[in-house]
């Protein structure tokens, strides 16, 4: 079962950003360990909120706006894909990533095939 | 023979309908198959007689129901492929070699991935049998809103495939609160007037002590129900709520709080001293007479050390206002950040009462009155307004 795993930063970047240099090193390491772990599929690392461009197509009108997509409460900082066996397992994981204790969140979705 | 048939769906609708879904892993097959074997039995059984061990009928008959079912449906056949690969459907099930697994449902049921409200349906509704419309009606929520919460549940389970599983050691503790505290969530819906869901409450309750008979909290929970269910039918008396110093001590049910107690001597003897424990034995203390009041107030500032709940520090100031006095007991209540909480109000405005300040209790029982919404409370407080103010007028 594929879980995708979406990284909510909220004010964990700043907080991260305020630890002592052994603290920083720890979150470093924290995300390297889950990007090695077992059923993982690592993302790519996503640069700030306010860098994003937001895409929809409306009557065959391609719109782009500016930022994150406003449905977002709050910006997705990362990704990755978990194979797991069942959400009490990709809940272990998710618990596992640094910005879930510094004041983020990660959310976890099974992936559905749609098509 | 009415009444043997409603006492056998009764006590075997949770078992079969959670094997079946340990077996099926998927709640809507499980409960179609499960009602079917059951519509069965309600059929053949007043005919040809109560088979001998009825629950291996009933799980035998649901089993086939659910293979016949796949079988006809090719869909479903395909996404249970395995199932009916490897026949598992066609060896008799003996009940003797059947693990208990409602003990994996309540957990499933009451997983942290699902909303609250959620857990409880969900729990009622497998584990007790309760139609959606029962619970519906015992939530004074629309059939329909609930219906959908049950849907939601039960395809969230699937898709996000939430274990069918007893939690391993290092999550069990978390994950066994959750599951008391929605049979508690249940039995307190059941306690403001709703009789049947106390009843189905204190059934989840000795069921979870039957299948973790070693925990503390488990027996403390199910103590402090029957303690507190012991004085039902002496809460109300013409519709009207009598507090607990007034109620009539006859109309308490002794049976009850004997069992009661028994269930916290066990959870005592396994060394419990939790928050569920804790409250079983205030409830026993309550029971008594005469009431041993400090040694209940020791109780509560044991419990807020736990919990940390200014609720709990509520119900310590008026036991310390009964062994220190009234002052006392004011002083802990003018100290809590409770302002929107109805019994916060209603307290204090016993205690002003009892300290000669009529004015301040008669504002006290005003603010206490429009906190609350339920009728029975409101006429309570409606009579201490109407006393205060024939006692002011005679004095």
């Amino acid at each position: 079962m594929k879980y995708v795993m979406l990284i909510f930063q909220g004010p964990a970047l700043e907080r991260q950003a305020a630890l002592p240099e052994e603290e920083q090193k720890q979150v470093y390491a924290d995300y390297q360990g889950i990007n090695q772990t077992p059923g993982v599929t690592p993302g790519l690392p996503m640069g700030l909120a306010q860098n994003a461009t937001t895409v929809r197509v409306e009557g065959g009108k391609t719109l782009t706006t500016d930022g994150p997509f406003v449905g977002m409460k709050e910006a997705v900082g990362g990704w990755f894909i978990l194979e797991a066996d069942d959400l009490d397992a990709a809940i272990e994981v998710a618990a596992r990533v640094p910005a879930a204790r510094y004041g983020g969140a990660v959310e976890i979705r099974p992936s559905e095939v749609y098509w | 023979m009415v009444a043997t048939l409603d006492q056998v769906f009764r006590q075997e609708w949770g078992r079969v309908l959670a094997t079946l879904i340990g077996f099926l892993g998927d709640f809507d097959l499980a409960e179609e198959a499960a009602q079917e074997a059951f519509a069965i039995a309600a059929e053949r059984w007043p005919r040809d007689g109560v088979p001998r061990n009825p629950r291996a009928w009933l799980m035998t008959t649901a089993r086939n129901q659910a293979t016949d079912r796949i079988r006809r449906n090719r869909t479903l056949a395909a996404k249970f492929g395995l199932l009916v690969a490897d026949d598992r459907a066609e060896v008799p099930m003996k009940t003797t070699t059947f693990p208990d697994e409602r003990l994996e449902l309540i957990f499933t049921c009451c997983h942290p991935a699902l909303a609250v409200e959620a857990q409880v349906a969900l729990t009622l509704r497998t584990l007790g049998g309760l139609t959606t419309d029962e619970i519906a009606r015992a939530f004074l929520v629309p059939q329909r809103t609930m219906a959908q919460r049950l849907v939601r549940a039960k395809g969230k389970i699937k898709a996000a495939r939430i274990p069918f599983r007893v939690p391993p050691a290092h999550l069990l503790r978390d994950r066994l609160d959750a599951v008391l505290a929605v049979v508690y969530l249940i039995f307190n819906e059941g306690y403001g007037g709703r009789d049947e869901l106390a009843a189905e409450a204190i059934w989840l309750g000795r069921a979870l002590a039957e299948l973790l008979p070693d925990d503390p909290e488990v027996r403390g929970l199910l103590a402090m129900m029957l303690l507190h269910d012991s004085r039902r039918a002496a809460r109300f008396s013409d519709g009207e709520l009598v507090l607990l110093g007034d109620q009539d001590r006859s109309r308490w049910d002794t049976n009850q709080i004997t069992d009661g107690r028994a269930e916290l001597d066990r959870a005592l003897a396994l060394g419990g001293r939790g928050p569920y424990v804790l409250q079983a034995a205030i409830a026993s203390l309550h029971a008594e007479v005469p009431c041993d009041w400090a040694q209940i107030a020791a109780l509560y500032g044991e419990l807020t050390r736990l919990t940390s709940s200014p609720v709990v520090e509520l119900n310590r100031a008026i036991a310390v206002a009964e062994t220190q006095g009234a002052e006392a007991g004011l002083r802990i209540v003018d100290g809590l950040g409770l302002d929107d909480f109805r019994y916060l109000h209603s307290t204090r405005a016993e205690l002003l009462k009892r300290l000669g300040r009529t004015d301040e209790a008669r504002d006290a029982y005003r603010r206490a009155r429009q906190l609350t919404d339920d009728g029975a409370e409101r006429r309570f407080l409606e009579r201490r307004l109407t006393e205060l103010a024939a006692a002011a007028g005679s004095g």
